[in-house]
């Protein structure tokens, strides 16, 4: 993921002739992906706890909602380029691996983003609900979603051939598509039956002057950025792996096979 | 259709010479309704409880079913043999299936027996129409993500542990979906009986989703890597 030192790995790989090559994950392209990452983040940071004001009724806990947002955003942005490359990866019979691997470092982004999603969520609930956690059908939906992502990120862990991991991976993070809509509808028909007092108020709203407004959209912006400039190096780190995995292998036995000659 | 009853009467028959189920898978769920009743301690709230808890028990006992459904074909690469005998991949995936419908079902049955005895749950004539419906749609559910996601991780390493992350959540909307209708047929005071029959429809949907989705994705699960 270094910008600018070669990775040792992959110089070993491709022979001395490429050594001198950067083998780096990174190009021109994400370089400026990342310093614009970096310009928008650091605008809303500054906004969002400095410029903006603190709202009415929920004060300074409106600001969570300036990370929570975008992380969410960010999650589902994350999951449904899982399934499309998942998706392409199947179409194509897995032929190259370039979509497999963004369908996984895609996951992995998302079930990060998913997870500060949750945690920045319940830490507002706890400010304005008085309870960290809340059975209603969007959280319940979103965390079903999580822990199938955490299962999936899982199955690609596991050590089998880069072929056998496309394969099931792709199958699962297309069931995935079809689980979704099933988990959400049973959840909304469950809640619905006993619908309960509860301290949820949903009049909660926020009302969003421009300044919030264009933080907030800030926010998405940083995010999104930080999630391609993310999964772009993670797929390229990834490719390195799985060359190392393979070509690693007939490079050691050559460098071995010379040791004995010289010896 | 003849090559799916034969996978389905193989896989029978290994299991009854075995008598896993039996002494094994039966036993264990057994064993978690009993522990359940400690845990909760009380007999109001079991009786509350009862369909919830017969469902998770089942799931969890599910899950030793299907796992095993697979690791009788990884010895010898029995499921490559089976795949060159010129069955269609989808065939094997409904004797599979059927296979694991057919043990499920004497697992429920054994557990809503348990229910009624430790439980002391009851069941009128209007409610058995509703409980033997739920429990084959919510069968057929369970056995079609079962035997599904146990492709996904057949022949894989740590296969034990994934198969529960994996399959659990997605069985949410039948847990859900099944539990409540069993409680309106367990006569509940909460749920009625034609609610208890609108769940049964998601139970069915869920069913027909996941076996389609078994038998268009069994191919790809089971090809030999290139």
């Amino acid at each position: 993921m270094s910008d600018t030192t070669p990775t040792p790995h992959g110089a070993a790989l491709l022979g001395a002739g490429t050594a001198r090559r950067s083998l780096g994950t990174a190009t021109p392209a994400t370089r400026i992906i990342g310093l614009l990452t970096l310009a928008t983040m650091t605008w809303v940071v500054v906004s969002a706890f400095f410029i903006t004001s603190p709202d009415v009724v929920q004060g300074d806990s409106v600001r969570i909602m300036y990370a929570h947002v975008p992380a969410a955003w960010v999650a589902y942005l994350a999951f449904v380029t899982t399934a499309i490359a998942s998706g392409i990866s199947v179409v194509r019979r897995h032929r190259t691996l370039g979509f497999d691997r963004v369908a996984g470092a895609s996951a992995e982004v998302g079930v990060l983003f998913m997870g500060l999603a949750l945690v920045t969520g319940s830490l507002w609930g706890r400010l304005t609900w008085g309870t960290f956690w809340q059975w209603d059908p969007r959280l319940t939906t979103t965390l079903f979603l999580f822990i199938t992502y955490v299962g999936y990120l899982a199955v690609r862990r596991i050590d089998a051939s880069p072929e056998r991991r496309a394969k099931r991976s792709a199958v699962l993070a297309l069931l995935a598509v079809l689980e979704i809509p099933l988990v959400h509808f049973s959840v909304v028909l469950w809640r619905s039956l006993h619908q309960e007092a509860s301290v949820l108020n949903p009049d909660g709203d926020v009302r969003l002057d421009g300044l919030m407004l264009f933080t907030l959209f800030s926010g998405v912006v940083a995010f999104t950025l930080g999630f391609v400039w993310l999964v772009i190096h993670r797929q390229r780190l990834q490719a390195l792996v799985d060359l190392q995995g393979t070509v690693g292998l007939d490079s050691a036995i050559a460098a071995r096979a010379t040791e004995a000659v010289l010896r | 259709m003849r090559n799916v009853f034969a996978v389905a009467r193989k896989d029978l028959v290994v299991e009854w010479r075995a008598r896993l189920l039996l002494v094994r898978v039966l036993p264990f769920a057994l064993l978690v309704l009993v522990l359940f009743a400690v845990a909760l301690d009380s007999e109001a709230l079991l009786e509350r409880a009862a369909a919830g808890l017969v469902w998770l028990a089942a799931m969890f006992a599910a899950l030793l079913v299907v796992q095993r459904c697979y690791d009788i074909e990884t010895a010898d690469g029995a499921l490559d043999m089976l795949l060159t005998s010129v069955v269609e991949p989808s065939r094997v995936f409904f004797g599979k299936l059927l296979a694991v419908v057919g043990q499920l079902l004497v697992l429920v049955v054994v557990l809503v027996g348990g229910a009624v005895v430790l439980y002391g749950v009851r069941v009128d004539a209007a409610g058995l129409v509703l409980l033997v419906t739920t429990v084959v749609t919510a069968v057929i559910g369970l056995a079609s993500v079962g035997t599904l996601y146990g492709a996904v991780v057949a022949q894989l390493t740590g296969r034990d542990s994934l198969l529960p992350l994996l399959a659990m959540p997605v069985l949410a909307p039948l847990l859900i979906g099944a539990s409540r209708a069993t409680e309106a047929a367990f006569g509940s005071r909460t749920i009625d009986l034609a609610t208890g029959w609108a769940w049964t429809a998601l139970l069915a949907v869920f069913a027909v989703v996941f076996t389609a989705a078994g038998a268009a994705s069994f191919a790809t699960l089971t090809e030999p890597d290139a």
